[in-house]
Parts: C-alpha cells; sequence; structure tokens
C-alpha cells in the first residue's frame, strides 16, 4: 500500500477496519441475552397466505459469527490488509511469483543445465531438447517469424538455409541474444537516382534471382548497379553475411514483385530483431539456438524437426 | 401454490410469550423403525454406498474405471474419456438432475431428501451405529443425562471412534475419484500423501462426521437450501406424508380392542411414536412442515400401532391435500398425478436426457482445433504462391493410438505441405504445424473459406471436417 500519499490514509483505513470489526463483535455481545415472540409474526402477508414468522435462530449459529470475527482478526494480522502493515506471513503477489519462478527453476533448472554444457550441434541433434526449443520457439519467436520459422514478410525465413547474419551456432545464438539491427539507405549510396533508373535497376535485380524482366532495363540498370549497390551488395549481387542479403537467391524478405523492389529501392528499409538475450537468460537462449540452427543450418546431419516421422513429401526441401 | 407453515398455528395459538433469540440445540434420538419405507430406505442406502465406496476400486483397460483427473484434465468413466472441451455434459447432466428433482418433488414430494440425500443416508449409517453402541432411544436419552463414568466414556469413545473411521473412509473414498484410489491407499500408508490430498481428506471426512454425527436434522432445517423452496414445487396434488386428522381426531389412549366410535375418539392411539421416530423431531400431526423431510418413517411406526390395535392402516400415509380433503382413494390420486406441471418437467427431461444419450453415443473419438498464425497474414513462397500457416491441435479422445491423415481443400489449387500424416498416442493431444499453399490468383482477395480433414487411417468413420479461413493478401 505504497500508494498513499500521506501516513493519514493508512490511520484512517485501519481504524475503519478495526472499529468495524470490534463493532460488530460487541453487538453480537450485546445481542446474546436477546429475547423474541414465538410464533408471532412481523404482520407482512404475501400472495394471500405467505407470513413471516418470528422463529429462534440457532444457537450455533451465533457461534459462526463469532467464528468469522476471529478470522477476520487473523487473517488480518498475517495477510496485509490493515493499511500499510504487510502481515506476519509477509505474503505478496510478487513474493508468490517470485517463489514460484524459484520453484521452476529448481524443477526445471536442472534439465536445461544438461544441454547448457552441450555443444550447439549435439543438443540440435537431441529430440528432448528439440521439442523444449520447439515450446519455447512458438512461446517467444512465432508471433514474428511464425509458427513454423518461416517467417514472413518483413521477417527473415529461419528454416531455409539463407541467413541475414550467418547461421552458424555463434552468430544464430548473437543474433538472440543482442537483437539485430539492419538498415538499407533510400537509393543505395547514389542519391540522385531518379525513377526511371530506379525501375531500371528492379528489372535488374529481378534478372538476378532469375524472374521476368525486361532485358533492355536490366542492361540499363545493371549499370547503375555498380555506383549504386554494389557497396552493399557485391559487385554481382550475392550480398555479404551481416551486411546485405544476397539479391541472388530466390529467398526475398519484402516479396519480389517489381513494385515491391521499386518502393525498396526508393524508401530504403530499416528492421530490427529484438536482443532476447537478458529476457530468456543463457539455458533457454542455448536452446533456442541449437533449434533454430537445427532448422536450417546448413547441416546436413541434424534430421527435421518433425515430432512425428513423415512421408517425403511432407517436408520439401528449402534449399534453392 | 401450497403453501409451507414453519410452524402449525391451526390447533395452538401462539402463547406470546417472549423467550431467548437463541434456540438451544436439543439432540434428536430417533427410534429405530421398521416396515416398508424403512426397507426402501436401507435398499437406497445400500445401493448408494455400493456405488460410492465401490466404484472408485473398479478396474477398466488397466486404468482406473472411474476417475476425475484435475490435473490432466481428463474425465475417465468406464469405456468415456471426458475432456473440458466436454463441459456441456456435466451441464447437461447437472440440468437433468433439477428437472429430475422438480418432477419427482411435484408428484412425490421430497422423496430425494428422505431416501437418497446423503445428508439423510450418512445421518442413517452414523444412527445406527449409535444405537449399535449404545443401545435404543430410551438408552441413549438415559446415557446423555447421565453424569460421565467409565461406561459412558468407553461407550462414547467407542462412537466417536467408530464414525471418525467411517467419516475418514468416507474422506477417503472422495478423494480416490481424483487420485488413483490404489496409489492414493499405498500413500496413506507411507504418510507420503500431498498437501491437497490430505486437506480435501480431512475436510470432507471432517463434514461428514460433524454433518451425520451432530449437525443431522440441523443441516436439512437451517443449512439446505432445498428444504425451503421445495414449497414453489408443491401443489395441493402432491404426494406428501400426511396424519389424517379428520381419522385421528380426537386423539387419545384406549385399551387395545375398543371401537374408537364407542369412546367418541379418533383413530389415533396418542402413543407418541411417530414422534419418538422422526428424524427431525417434529410432530407430524402439526400438519405438513418445511422441517419434513418426507422419509415416511412414521408412516411405518404408525402402521404397526394401527395394525396392534386392529384398526386399518394409513393413519399416517402418503396422500395429498385434495384427497385428504375430498376423500380420495388411490385411483383418484393417481388419476391426478397427470398435470400440467408433471407433463411439462416430463417432456422437458425426457428431451434432455435423449439428447444426452445421444450426445454421448456420437461424442467423436478425434477433435481438431485448427489456430491460424495471426501475426503472419500470408507469405509468398517460391513459385510465387501464397501460403498461410495453421497449427492443428489434434486431440485423440480415445483409448487407443491412432496415425491421422491431413488434407485441405476449398480453394483452386490448394495444397498441403509439412505433416500429412500425424500420430497421436491414446487420450493425447498433439499440435502440428502446417502450411497451406494456393496460387496468387485462386480466391479471393481477403478471407476465403477452407476445410481440414482429418482422418484416422485405421477407421475411416473417425474423421473430422474443420473450418478455418485462408487470406489472400
Amino acid at each position: 500500500m505504497s500508494d498513499f500519499v500521506s501516513g493519514f490514509w493508512n490511520i484512517y483505513v485501519v481504524g475503519i477496519v478495526l472499529v468495524s470489526i470490534i463493532g460488530c463483535g460487541v453487538f453480537l455481545w450485546s445481542q446474546s441475552s436477546a429475547t423474541h415472540v414465538e410464533g408471532a409474526t412481523t404482520g407482512h402477508v404475501w400472495d394471500g397466505d405467505l407470513q413471516e414468522f418470528s422463529n429462534p435462530l440457532p444457537s450455533w449459529w451465533r457461534w459462526l459469527f463469532y467464528i468469522t470475527i476471529v478470522f477476520s482478526l487473523f487473517y488480518l494480522a498475517m495477510y496485509p490488509g490493515l493499511g500499510t502493515y504487510q502481515g506476519q506471513f509477509k505474503w505478496s503477489s510478487t513474493g508468490q511469483y517470485d517463489g514460484e519462478m524459484k520453484k521452476a527453476d529448481e524443477q526445471y533448472g536442472p534439465i536445461f543445465k544438461k544441454f547448457q554444457s552441450q555443444d550447439i550441434r549435439a543438443v540440435a541433434a537431441n529430440s528432448e531438447a528439440r521439442e523444449m526449443g520447439q515450446r519455447l520457439f512458438l512461446t517467444y519467436c512465432s508471433q514474428c517469424h511464425g509458427s513454423d520459422a518461416k517467417g514472413a514478410r518483413g521477417f527473415p525465413n529461419l528454416a531455409d538455409n539463407d541467413w541475414l547474419f550467418g547461421g552458424t551456432p555463434e552468430q544464430i545464438r548473437e543474433s538472440v541474444n543482442k537483437g539485430r539491427d539492419a538498415m538499407m539507405p533510400a537509393k543505395g549510396v547514389k542519391p540522385d537516382l531518379n525513377g526511371d533508373q530506379i525501375k531500371d535497376l528492379a528489372h535488374y535485380v529481378r534478372s538476378l534471382s532469375g524472374l521476368a524482366s525486361d532485358s533492355i532495363r536490366a542492361q540499363r540498370g545493371k549499370e547503375l548497379f555498380a555506383p549504386a549497390c554494389a557497396a552493399c551488395h557485391g559487385p554481382g549481387g550475392q550480398g555479404m553475411v551481416g551486411v546485405a542479403p544476397n539479391l541472388t537467391d530466390k529467398v526475398w524478405l519484402y516479396s519480389s514483385s517489381e513494385e515491391t523492389i521499386i518502393e525498396t529501392i526508393t524508401k530504403g528499409r530499416t528492421n530490427r530483431m529484438p536482443a532476447f538475450g537478458e529476457f530468456l537468460g543463457d539455458a533457454k537462449v542455448h536452446l533456442l539456438t541449437a533449434y533454430v540452427y537445427g532448422l536450417g543450418g546448413g547441416t546436413k546431419d541434424v534430421a527435421a524437426p518433425a515430432a512425428v516421422a513423415a512421408p517425403a513429401e511432407a517436408i520439401p526441401a528449402e534449399k534453392k | 401454490m401450497l403453501s409451507i407453515p414453519t410452524k402449525q398455528l391451526s390447533d395452538s395459538k401462539p402463547n406470546f410469550v417472549e423467550e431467548s433469540l437463541y434456540e438451544v440445540h436439543r439432540k434428536v434420538h430417533p427410534r429405530a423403525v421398521s416396515g416398508t419405507f424403512a426397507t426402501w430406505r436401507w435398499t437406497l442406502v445400500w445401493v448408494t454406498q455400493l456405488v460410492y465406496y465401490g466404484l472408485c476400486w473398479l478396474p477398466w483397460n488397466g486404468r482406473q474405471a472411474v476417475l476425475f483427473n484435475l490435473v490432466e484434465r481428463k474425465f475417465y468413466i468406464f469405456g468415456l474419456v471426458f475432456w473440458p472441451q466436454d463441459v456441456i455434459f456435466l451441464a447437461i447432466l447437472l440440468i437433468i438432475s433439477a428437472y429430475s428433482l422438480f418432477l419427482f418433488t411435484a408428484v412425490g414430494g421430497r422423496l430425494w431428501c428422505g431416501y437418497a440425500c446423503p445428508q439423510t443416508v450418512y445421518t442413517e449409517i452414523f444412527t445406527w451405529i449409535e444405537q449399535k453402541i449404545e443401545g435404543e432411544r430410551n438408552a441413549r436419552i438415559k446415557l446423555d443425562a447421565a453424569p460421565m463414568s467409565a461406561r459412558k466414556l468407553w461407550l462414547r469413545s467407542a462412537k466417536y471412534g467408530s464414525w471418525a473411521l467411517l467419516a475418514f473412509w468416507t474422506g477417503f473414498t472422495f478423494v480416490g475419484y481424483f487420485t488413483p484410489i490404489q496409489t492414493l491407499w499405498g500413500s496413506v500408508w507411507s504418510f507420503s500423501l500431498g498437501p491437497w490430498e490430505t486437506f480435501w481428506m480431512l475436510f470432507y471426512g471432517a463434514f461428514t462426521y460433524l454433518f451425520a454425527g451432530h449437525m443431522r436434522e440441523q443441516v436439512c432445517k437451517h443449512m439446505c437450501p432445498y428444504a425451503r423452496f421445495q414449497g414453489v414445487m408443491f401443489d395441493p396434488d402432491t404426494l406428501t406424508i400426511t396424519y389424517d386428522t379428520e381419522r385421528g381426531e380426537p386423539r387419545g389412549a384406549r385399551k387395545k380392542g375398543v371401537e374408537p366410535q364407542s369412546i367418541a375418539k379418533g383413530d389415533c392411539v396418542d402413543c407418541g411414536i411417530c414422534v419418538q421416530v422422526c428424524p427431525t423431531g417434529i410432530d407430524i400431526r402439526d400438519g405438513l412442515q418445511y422441517e419434513c423431510i418426507g422419509c415416511a418413517a412414521c408412516i411405518d411406526a404408525c402402521d404397526q400401532v394401527m395394525d396392534k390395535m386392529d384398526y386399518p392402516k394409513g393413519l399416517i400415509r402418503y396422500s395429498t391435500e385434495h384427497a385428504i380433503e375430498a376423500h380420495w382413494g388411490w385411483k383418484d390420486i393417481i388419476g391426478h398425478v397427470v398435470r400440467p406441471r408433471v407433463i411439462i418437467y416430463s417432456a422437458i427431461l425426457g428431451a434432455i436426457c435423449v439428447a444426452f444419450v445421444w450426445g454421448i453415443a456420437t461424442k467423436a473419438s478425434l477433435r481438431v482445433d485448427v489456430i491460424r498464425d495471426r501475426a503472419t497474414l500470408a507469405r509468398e513462397v517460391e513459385g510465387g504462391l501464397v501460403e498461410n500457416i495453421y497449427r492443428l491441435h489434434v486431440i485423440n479422445v480415445s483409448e487407443t493410438s491412432h496415425r491421422y491423415a491431413i488434407s485441405v481443400s476449398g480453394l483452386a489449387g490448394i495444397d498441403l505441405v509439412g505433416e500429412r500424416i500425424v500420430e497421436v498416442p491414446a487420450a493425447a493431444a498433439r499440435s502440428v504445424t502446417v502450411q497451406v499453399r494456393v496460387p496468387p490468383e485462386s480466391g479471393r482477395k481477403g478471407s476465403n473459406q477452407i476445410h481440414f480433414d482429418v482422418k484416422s487411417l485405421a477407421d475411416e468413420r473417425v474423421a473430422v471436417h474443420e473450418k478455418a479461413s485462408f487470406l489472400q493478401p
């Protein structure tokens, strides 16, 4: 009850509560010798024949009232309720939460610990760890990357073999722990690009991954690519891990359509993955890293993350 | 509506004396009774308690036949497994219970109270123990009044001890419906009960002891709401335990074989046995009272007295307000059973029972929840196809392991990526992530209805056709 702005309210609450409880007790006690007239009615009649009689109260019923008074005093002594008084049990909702979390840590800690000391590749191959990783992924990651980890527009696919920031265990761990920031400047490094030139560039970029394009525009775009884009995307458009995406593959974070590419070049792109290291802790990050690594980290020795063996056509290779 | 007086005022006017507002509890020592209705009641005591104490020990397919597993949230009742989604059946069961109560009460008064209510049943058992240990009514009254002695101490300890044992067994059985009772039995002996198991065992046991041993009629009189709202279900054609005032009054003692007419008296010999046998301590001759639980002990007792006096039975009998007024026989009473209220209650009850049985009989052994990924609305994948992601929660409600085939339909060129076969163990659930792909020109922009089909590979009839929506950007 630290919400009180002055000590007066504390005394006010305590006073009202105690006076009420004690007042009830005194009143109850004062009624110990109360009397009534057996068989008399209050004189009220409903529905023609329904009367209200004065009947005695069972003696034991009175004790229930006394018990509630004793209980309320006991409760107020043990639990918070009397103004700012914390109670003898020192109970609080945050304390209960911490206690439950501690208990959960004691219970699940050893399971996490077992995997934390293992190499990522070994953890990724372990089916129990994979199931744990999947549950963690569904809880913390699927909101953006999807339940199947295959991403969405603006959110990278984690189940293929294309890695914007690298697919080694250490690189994945860093992505989860510290998050990632990515920024493509508008019009690349050539701010004087006009609309037509941007369209030419778009056609060239589409031709890089074998998509339909106007060959004349693509040719003109190719000439603009070197001064405007190659600094980051490389002279051939193959990109660079941690710097710029590969433009020659079939993986498109923001769709491969002409208008989207024009929008990307015109306005640039800013994207960000938040850091999870502090929030999740090393043990969970370790399992998540292994899970994501196992999804498609370029290693053939790790089986697909299906909980149940599926027929061959069920999991098409996401490789290009 | 028939009003049930809280105190009968017809004969004795209130004396208007001021007295304490608090009524000191006077222990009722009912006299043991035998007869038709006592046999009925004891039959129901046996039936209900054999079911209650015995059912939890019954095995079924390697598990407890009836087990309400709160931790796993699965209720097993013989061959059926109920999941939280089946809560509708619990609701229907409660509605059936309520309508049964309405119907039986409209026809036969407080049949539930008198014969089957746990409060009556356990009071009956506890009173029987009391009678075996302390003796008949008179002996018990004498013992109550006697000062403490070695004998009284012994009798009291024996009685309370027996009650406590039975109460504990009742509490143990109760918990045994929620925790496998075999394991529970072991835990009791190794003192390794969980805190909640211990709490509920003692809680349920303590209240059995308190209510059946000490509170008894106080529960019915002051705590049970049913006793108080039965009035709305009674009508002048409802069977109630009735004293035939016209035939019985004026009451009075007489020698055996004396004709009532010859001494200008009614048939009631005023022996008071009907009062002595009453478990709630009332005098049925004062008329219908809210304290009367309809146990018919007074009918059995009075019939025996009438037999001894060579008078016809039935001075106290099941009758109705109309029947007493108009001197109806059984034929007339039965003729008046069919009345609008009874017809309506029966029709509703019948309909709900049919729905319940039909629902249980056709309860699906497979359930599928389709959960669309909400963050990822739709995405473009190679080949320009549009993809939506779904998580299928496949719940196998049956008790055998199943392999299910998943397919999707509803849009031109629709296809499924991901697991097409999923194996779910008995009474378990599994989440499967699947991707659905359609060509971009398929369907219309926005939400399109599609359907998932999940079919058991072993049994074609075990199938679910579940609706879902596909978003076309």
